[in-house]
């Protein structure tokens, strides 16, 4: 029963990963870069959140649509003003500029909130449910999490497949230039992949600040950055379906290693997942072999 | 003079010489101030020097520097405090561990590095500069690792009474030059061609007979080794090492420190490293004359790290030395093209 809880609860945190992979598939499948700020953005919009409702009195569920808006916005301004002139460069030239983007996000939220861990308090109960005398790990707020992650999927997965906007998206990730020909504004459409990316990262930070206390710090969201990473690596960096297996992997290794062998490696072990992976299979799990250009 | 010209070795051996002799000389005039500062400069010379040769040179980006400065200060955290009594001369057998135990840290993340591109690559590489600080926690290490509390240990004491501040500028100085000059050799040797070689076609390099693995190898085994140099010296000079010290911001700093003085410039490593070493003292003194609170003071040198980043790929992708290099160019245009106007 012991592992069947921990399987569980593993997968619940994985489902919150998930949405962070999530957030880097969308970039990465429309542009071709790895957003390297999203942990800063989504801390900072997290940030916001939690000003309005802790320090303004505001209830959740406002502090959470503002701080999804604000993610849609940042993602927006920040694909416009920042990535834009790079685009077509040397691919280290947005790896560069997201980190400096995260380090700067991560130094005004410094200044404006300082460097202090505050808590954020969940909308639901984190005290874990019982069947019959039986504990199982998994609380009210959990339930929340994975709804709401999947609740984004489903809305994202109909919005792409099933709504013209959608269809004009999915010509711009697929070729640009052709797309363009055929009178799609390709670069307005790449802002609006950016913001709804961002948004989704926004999501996931105010899910994940509320499962324990003390959460909130600028640098908090650095693990964060590195298991949605990880998890978008497991399931091939190109496919949202990915994400999610990938995100649930990571998340129930991550807990059983915490478990069997030593909560004291935790940041340690993302890495080794990543070895691993990258070493077997250098373009993740589930993704089918690509050719790589040179 | 036209040996100096042919010989790189010969040359770039002067040049060290002269540069080592004349920042010796000045370090007697600084106050223990200034010298503290200057070694740290020197410190980060060694880490951004390595980390510039392996962007600019070989197209491969680490943010994981930190973890192999983090290697590399533990490697002289345990030997010291395991042979107390060390002397000066041994103190070089001990850099020079530190140095060795990165590379081959490096080497292990070397041959995943070289199977990876671009995102993977700083992906995994900024995985390791947030996991590989978590080790000493791990209660089976905390005996050996010192845990949470880190490594005390005592350094050498200087030679025959010299101030201890100066020797700790002496001692991080030489490790600083001598670094620059293997870094200068090297990037003007058949290996340095053959990291551009990689970094600009690797099909052409592997048909040309490059075996482009083992160069990425190479490469990255190179720039652990600069990190390690650069977190032993680090240890010296503070006495102690934290698991703490080495966050994933050291690492990001000095990528900051590359662009900003001109990724692939040794010239330009050095102008970085100044620049990244002196921010918070800078910003120290600008909080104060515009009484800023402590939580804006303490941040801003990371606010200014990371809108560098952005302005420089944004404005001045060729960092410092790139703008050195533009003028040296002009003025050299001028003075030729002079005579022929006459």
């Amino acid at each position: 029963m012991t592992f069947l809880n921990l399987v569980i609860s593993g997968a619940a945190n994985g489902v919150v990963y998930a949405a962070v992979a999530l957030a880097l598939v969308l970039i990465w499948r429309s542009t071709g870069i790895l957003n390297f700020a999203q942990g800063g953005m989504l801390m900072f919009t997290t940030f916001i959140a939690w000003d309005l409702v802790h320090l303004h009195g505001a209830n959740y569920w406002v502090g959470l649509v503002v701080a999804l808006l604000a993610g849609l916005v940042l993602g927006a301004v920040v694909e416009r003003v920042l990535i834009r002139p790079i685009e077509g460069g040397p691919p280290i030239n947005p790896v560069i500029v997201t980190l400096g983007l995260l380090l700067l996000l991560e130094a005004v939220a410094g200044m404006i909130w300082g460097s202090g861990v505050s808590s954020f308090a969940p909308e639901f109960s984190l005290n874990d449910y019982h069947v019959g005398h039986q504990l199982i790990l998994f609380s009210p707020d959990y339930l929340f999490i994975v709804l709401a992650v999947l609740g984004v999927m489903v809305a994202l997965y109909v919005l792409f497949q099933h709504t013209p906007i959608g269809l004009r998206m999915r010509a711009s990730a697929f070729n640009p230039e052709v797309a363009r020909l055929l009178g799609v504004r390709v670069g307005r459409l790449l802002t609006l992949g950016w913001g709804l990316a961002a948004m989704v990262g926004a999501l996931a930070g105010v899910l994940i600040a509320g499962t324990q206390p003390g959460y909130i710090n600028p640098n908090a969201f650095d693990g964060l950055l590195i298991l949605g990473f990880t998890a978008a690596v497991v399931g091939g960096l190109d496919s949202p379906l990915g994400a999610l297996a990938g995100g649930l992997l990571v998340g129930v290794i991550q807990q059983l290693l915490d478990n069997y062998v030593s909560i004291d490696l935790d940041s340690f072990y993302t890495f080794v997942v990543l070895l691993v992976v990258l070493m077997l299979r250098p373009s993740g799990l589930f993704s089918r072999t690509a050719v790589r250009r040179v | 003079m036209s040996l100096l010209r042919r010989s790189t070795l010969l040359r770039n051996g002067l040049l060290a010489l002269c540069g080592l002799g004349i920042m010796l000389a000045v370090t007697e005039g600084l106050s223990d101030y200034r010298n503290t500062q200057l070694a740290n400069i020197a410190v980060t010379v060694c880490a951004v020097a390595g980390l510039t040769v392996l962007t600019g040179l070989s197209g491969q980006i680490s943010l994981g520097n930190g973890a192999f400065m983090f290697v590399g200060a533990y490697t002289v955290g345990l030997l010291l405090m395991h042979n107390p009594g060390t002397n000066n001369g041994e103190l070089v057998l001990v850099l020079a561990a530190s140095a060795l135990v990165a590379a081959v840290a490096g080497g292990l993340v070397g041959v995943a590095a070289a199977r990876l591109r671009g995102p993977y690559l700083a992906g995994i590489t900024l995985a390791l500069a947030l996991g590989l600080p978590a080790l000493p926690e791990y209660s089976h290490f905390q005996g050996k690792l010192g845990g949470h509390a880190g490594l005390n240990f005592l350094a050498p004491n200087p030679p025959g009474g010299m101030n201890f501040f100066r020797w700790q500028a002496w001692v991080c100085l030489i490790g600083a030059v001598v670094t620059l000059f293997l870094l200068a050799n090297l990037s003007r040797s058949r290996v340095g061609r053959a990291f551009r070689a990689v970094r600009d076609d690797e099909i052409s390099a592997s048909l040309a007979g490059l075996s482009v693995a083992r160069v990425q190898i190479l490469a990255f085994t190179v720039s652990a080794a600069c990190a390690g140099l650069a977190g032993g010296l680090f240890a010296v000079i503070n006495g102690n090492v934290l698991p703490s010290g080495f966050p994933i911001s050291l690492s990001l700093s000095l990528l900051a420190a590359a662009v900003f003085g001109g990724l692939g410039t040794l010239s330009g490593a050095v102008y970085g490293s100044i620049i990244v070493t002196l921010l918070p003292q800078w910003s120290y003194d600008l909080a104060h004359a515009f009484s800023m609170p402590d939580r804006v003071q303490l941040n801003l040198p990371q606010a200014v790290y990371g809108a560098g980043l952005i302005l420089g790929m944004l404005l001045f992708p060729l960092g410092i030395q790139g703008g050195v290099r533009r003028i040296w160019a002009l003025g050299r245009n001028a003075l030729r093209t002079k005579p022929a106007g006459n």
